[in-house]
């Protein structure tokens, strides 16, 4: 007789373990907008079949809450169920043996607090205080409301041109998010359902790959109003308020305090992830309706700067999208070191093609964000000798997209992780000789459910280097605006969510200025939507529209298949120069992508709500 | 041309034609539910589910369109049992109590699933609720809604009103007041469309049919009923007459039988708020810096709801002048309770209407006499007036035609159009024109302001100077109509508008046909009733004529302004 055996998974189980995977999927393709409360119960019906049933808390209480919170959505319900859910979990919670039971209890708290309102919505009027507004889900997470199921379609059909104008109606800077958009609209991507999300940026990068922006010619302006809007800052928030405003009729006016436009594109983001060239297609598109530009002019008090208030007495509305552009401190000893140089400072100048000496050096790059991904690679290219990062957290928590920090890695940035920068050492000649560290131990996770770095019983290391590039954020020149009467809070100049500055009529502000730094799409919409409202606001109704025919969609039965994912050039090859190395799809490729797209604009939902709203 | 085989016939129709049309072309009836061409083609309901060979998931007919070489199949076997298990579904959820549904007959649910045989549901019965105000005078019924969505189609997309939306999400979808309004909060114009388009029972009017048996009933009661002009052209339509059966004059004998101790004709008060109303456009014109341009007519209930909560700047615009429903109960009120020698408040004006928003209408705190008698105490529609007449068992057929009464019976042709988009406009212009030229115009002078689209201009010359007019029928159009007057890109001198597509012979309370607008042939016959009166222009009215001898002395008198005019 033997006395132990080897377990293999049987069907049953191989086939469950395929439906956990199924299922995960299928919670990452949520669209926004779900009764929270409805979804709440599924949840925790899926906890209780997960209880093993010993113990009493979880095997009958989790049934019990779900029975309550039927009640809530079946109108049976009123605010004393309320009191008995929280209190049936909370006990739950005090005496469930595993984390099957309490956890789901935990869960149900979480809800209670987070979305009491709508408990109270179901209670009080019977029916639940969400609604689905925008159906297709990778339009309902574009900041920019970008038509995607059609411009996926056109690419599908090699209609490269229609595909950009589609674009423009909500977005004219195609090129800029073909090649660098963070793409939220693939985050919750229907497609998850059966393989994984639609690689969207990819396709919209083939459309612009092959109709260049600056060759595919802007609709038609409406009749001049006479109008003028000043817009201070050329980024592209700036940029895109002035070309939805000179299409309207209105004529647009820039203030750029650099020498050149394209904002944090130009200066912010190197040339080996957005080459000029191709910022430039966006930027003489949108010139190309007629807006006027003056560079390097700076809005303040200064000499040879306009004050704001002159703007608002020549103007008839003025747009505020100045970005976020200033460096912020560490504010460690030795920070003022030669060496020591500022992350916005250094790819201001690279922006400038005033490239940093970096020959032979060892750069240490203190960040985990984007803009730290972006100065280490392009430490790399200058030529550094070794790069580092120091970051105080681990390699998961950084806020810079994984690719990005894999993709500093393969060109062999160090990781310091868990490394809290705690004093820059210099010689007697001011000039940095190395970063001291503390090292971190990964601590309790916060409200939002990230890791905190705690001091680690370790004594401080020295990192040996001759740069120190410190990454950690950006601040908002908002100073000459504040004094102007503008509101200031946290840094940020406050503006309402239609743009409008409140109390200062004509007057909106967007973007970076306004929500901190954040990504070129979002700072595109808020062009978008102050372009909308000062047109209002002028007293007018102009609609953007795109006359684009969508192709219809194909019977095909959609049968599971891999993403296309864009190559890139080899690392130790891309490492040497500032030459974009990511490369688009094949025609091939593009076509078998666009037909993994599920066309929500047509299927479900979208359909009946809006799959296209043709106008704004 | 696309080529394709359905059913194992060949045709050849016209590029982004639907599967749904193309088989109808070959004399394929798909079944479907929820389709309403142009309006709704969401495929929800997935009942015209269809084969596409070499696919393996079934495609709808209704929103997809044909390709080259397409090979369909309507009714394979898998087809044949997908669409039973669908219905099936939808019946799992719907009250089908239909003994007592008003669509009993005329729901598509209940055709389509006798059409199909089902006779048991395997299903557990599901059906959900919520809570209506059973006062208000539409009523929806959530247990019998199919989420079908027509009605939040038509009001977004055709009436751009947005009253109704989803309401909740996963398996507690259903169809509520938009916005978690209520609906008393909604700004419904109560145009009713909702409910002629919905395919079941979820969406009607409040039944007040008790209320005029009620009335019938009390021998202490003098009870009026007025018919509106879009009523005679649809009356028959549900007790399966012909046009030449259901006429005017069998109509009146069928409110007879029933019992009403007087039977008008909303037509007379047509021509008399003509006479009102008219001559408020030309005192208008003789100071147009005194008002605001252009005028509006306000017959349509919906229209000066529509204004009074969306544009309330131009209330002003609207025309004093009370619809002709309650111009007709002021006058019964007065006029004719004075010459009958019947105390007003043992009167019970009932009015026929092809309208919800009239229900709505005649509850409004204003339209009351200083007496605070209500002018119209019972509205009910065309739909009601058939149920009534069924409920009586009365087989009009066999009736003898009667004239309306006397005194408020007599009605020219212009008050007949009243019921057609265009019909105020044209009947206004008539008598304005004879007002100004002194002589009567041909009375098909106008006819430019006829027609099918949802807004239509025409210019006239109206004693030397150019009147510029504009027609609108649907509140779709309505509300592009006033961006287009807000933004300056149009101006006018009075406009007609009409809440309801193609007027009120399209209204919500007209009989239903699922699929078919019959608004336009019934505008036609409301237009062979005007050419076949002697009587051509409101003014010939001789009954009114008489009632301002007798009683109101002219159009814009002190006593016409108290009862037969509001303040807008």
């Amino acid at each position: 007789m033997s006395r132990l055996k080897i377990d293999t998974p049987n069907r049953a189980q191989l086939t469950v373990e395929r439906l956990y995977k199924d299922l995960e999927r299928h919670i990452v393709a949520s669209p926004p907008g779900l009764c929270p409360v409805d979804l709440q119960l599924s949840f925790l019906k899926l906890c209780h079949a997960q209880t093993c049933g010993k113990c009493v808390p979880c095997r009958i209480g989790l049934g019990q809450l779900q029975n309550l919170m039927e009640d809530v959505l079946e109108g049976r319900a009123d605010l004393k169920t309320l009191d008995l859910i929280e209190e049936t979990a909370n006990h739950i919670t005090d005496s469930a043996d595993c984390a099957i039971g309490y956890e789901a209890a935990h869960m149900v708290l979480a809800g209670l607090r987070g979305f009491k309102e709508d408990y109270l919505h179901h209670i009080e009027h019977g029916k639940c205080s969400y609604h689905i507004t925008q159906p297709v889900p990778c339009v309902a997470l574009c900041p920019a409301g970008v038509d995607i199921p059609g411009y996926i379609a056109l690419v599908g059909e090699e209609r490269y041109a229609d595909a950009v104008k589609l674009i423009r109606k909500d977005n004219p800077f195609p090129t800029a998010c073909a090649l660098i958009c963070e793409h939220p609209c693939e985050a919750r991507c229907r497609r998850n359902m059966i393989d994984s999300s639609v690689n969207i940026r990819g396709l919209k990068r083939m459309a612009v790959d092959n109709a260049r922006a600056d060759r595919v010619p802007v609709p038609q302006k409406a009749p001049s109003t006479g109008k003028r809007v000043a817009i201070i800052g050329g980024g592209p928030g700036g940029l895109s308020a002035a070309y939805y405003l000179e299409l309207m009729g209105h004529h647009a006016v820039v203030f750029e305090a650099h020498k050149r436009l394209g904002g944090m594109l130009r200066y912010g983001i190197p040339s080996y992830r957005f080459p000029r060239e191709r910022l430039q297609e966006d930027i003489d598109a949108i010139l190309s309706t007629g807006v006027e530009v003056h560079r390097s002019t700076r809005i303040g008090n200064g000499e040879g700067e306009i004050p704001f208030e002159r703007l608002r007495r020549e103007y008839d509305a003025v747009y505020i999208a100045i970005g976020a552009h200033t460096d912020k401190k560490i504010g460690i000893e030795g920070e003022d070191s030669r060496g020591v140089i500022s992350a916005v400072e250094m790819l201001r100048n690279i922006g400038e093609e005033k490239m940093p000496d970096f020959r032979d050096k060892t750069v240490i790059v203190i960040g985990g964000g984007n803009v730290a991904m972006d100065c280490t690679r392009s430490a790399i290219r200058l030529g550094a000798k070794k790069v580092g990062i120091a970051y105080r957290r681990r390699q998961d928590d950084m806020t810079a997209l994984p690719e990005e920090v894999e993709g500093a890695i393969a060109e062999g940035a160090e990781l310091y992780t868990l490394k809290a920068p705690e004093r820059i050492e210099a010689d007697e000649n001011g000039n940095v000789t190395a970063l001291w560290v503390q090292p971190q131990i990964i601590g309790p996770i916060d409200a939002w459910g990230r890791a905190r770095p705690v001091q680690a019983n370790l004594p401080l290391q020295r990192i040996p280097c001759d740069v120190v590039v410190v990454a950690i954020g950006q601040g908002i020149a908002t100073r000459h605006f504040e004094e102007s009467g503008l509101a200031v809070k946290k840094g940020t100049i406050e503006a309402m969510s239609d743009s409008e500055v409140k109390e200062i009529p004509g007057v909106y502000a967007g973007g970076d200025c306004v929500t901190g730094p954040a990504t070129v799409i979002r700072a595109i919409a808020a062009g978008k939507v102050a372009a909308a409202n000062i047109d209002e606001y002028l007293g007018y109704h102009h609609a953007i529209s795109c006359d684009v025919e969508i192709p219809q969609v194909r019977y095909d039965d959609k049968h599971p298949c891999g993403r296309v994912q864009l190559s890139e050039d080899e690392a130790g090859r891309r490492k040497r120069n500032f030459d974009a190395f990511e490369c688009g799809m094949t025609k091939e490729e593009a076509c078998q992508e666009a037909a993994r797209c599920l066309r929500c604009d047509h299927y479900g939902y979208g359909i009946l709500k809006g799959g296209r709203a043709a106008i704004w | 041309m696309v080529n394709l085989t359905i059913d194992g016939f060949s045709c050849s129709v016209p590029e982004g034609t639907t599967v749904m049309k193309a088989a109808a072309g070959l004399g394929i009836d798909i079944p479907h539910l929820c389709y309403l061409e142009g309006i709704n083609e969401i495929s929800a309901c997935k009942v015209c589910v269809v084969e596409l060979q070499g696919k393996v998931k079934l495609i709808t007919a209704c929103n997809n369109k044909v390709e080259e070489g397409m090979v369909i199949f309507t009714n394979s076997p898998k087809v044949r049992a997908v669409r039973r298990t669908n219905v099936e579904l939808i019946l799992s959820q719907h009250d089908c109590h239909c003994a007592t549904c008003v669509r009993s007959g005329n729901c598509s649910l209940q055709k389509l699933s006798n059409d199909l045989g089902i006779v048991e549901v395997p299903f557990k019965k599901e059906v959900m609720d919520l809570p209506w105000n059973q006062e208000f005078p539409l009523i929806r019924d959530f247990k019998k809604c199919i989420k079908c969505m027509r009605c939040v189609q038509i009001c977004e997309n055709v009436q751009q009103m947005k009253v109704w939306d989803v309401q909740n999400t996963g398996s507690r979808t259903t169809v509520d007041v938009s916005l978690n309004r209520t609906i008393e909060e909604s700004g419904c114009t109560l145009c009713g469309q909702c409910i002629t388009h919905c395919p079941t029972g979820a969406l009607r009017e409040r039944n007040d049919i008790q209320k005029a048996f009620d009335v019938l009933a009390d021998p202490g009661l003098v009870t009026v009923v007025q018919v509106a002009p879009a009523v005679r052209t649809a009356w028959g339509e549900e007790m399966g007459l012909t046009k030449e059966e259901a006429t005017e004059g069998r109509m009146a004998a069928a409110l007879k039988r029933i019992g009403f101790d007087y039977v008008f004709d909303t037509n007379f008060a047509a021509d008399l708020t003509i006479m009102e109303e008219g001559s408020e456009l030309l005192k208008r014109l003789e100071e147009p810096e005194k008002y605001r341009w252009p005028m509006f007519t306000s017959c349509c209930p919906a229209w000066v709801t529509f204004i009074r909560d969306n544009w309330p700047d131009y209330r002003s615009n609207l025309s004093t002048a009370k619809s002709p429903q309650q111009m007709f109960g002021a006058a019964v009120k007065s006029y004719f309770a004075e010459k009958k020698g019947i105390e007003a408040d043992r009167i019970r004006c009932i009015s026929v209407m092809p309208c919800v928003a009239k229900k709505g209408e005649a509850e409004q705190p204003s339209m009351k006499n200083r007496d605070g008698l209500a002018d119209v105490d019972i509205v009910l529609t065309t739909r009601e007036l058939v149920r009534m007449i069924k409920a009586e068992h009365i087989n009009p057929r066999v009736l003898k035609e009667v004239p309306f009464d006397d005194l408020m019976g007599e009605s020219s042709g212009a008050g007949v159009i009243f019921g057609v988009t265009g019909g105020v406009m044209e009947a206004a212009l008539r008598t304005a024109w004879a007002a100004v030229e002194g002589k009567n115009p041909e009375a098909d002078a106008f006819v430019p302001v006829r027609g099918s689209d949802g807004r239509r201009e025409a210019d006239f010359v109206l004693g030397g100077r150019t009147l510029k007019t504009c027609t609108v029928s649907g509140l779709g159009n309505a509300r592009k109509l006033m961006e287009d007057i807000r933004d300056k890109k149009v101006s006018y001198d009075f406009v007609e508008v009409m809440s309801c597509p193609g007027g009120c012979v399209g209204g919500g309370g007209q009989p239903i046909h699922d699929g078919l607008e019959l608004a336009r042939e019934r505008g036609e016959e409301l237009y062979e009733l005007d050419r076949e009166r002697p009587l051509r222009f409101s003014h010939e009215n001789g009954q009114v004529q008489a009632l301002y001898r007798e009683y109101f002395e002219c159009p814009l008198s002190h006593k016409s302004h108290g009862l037969l005019h509001v303040e807008q």
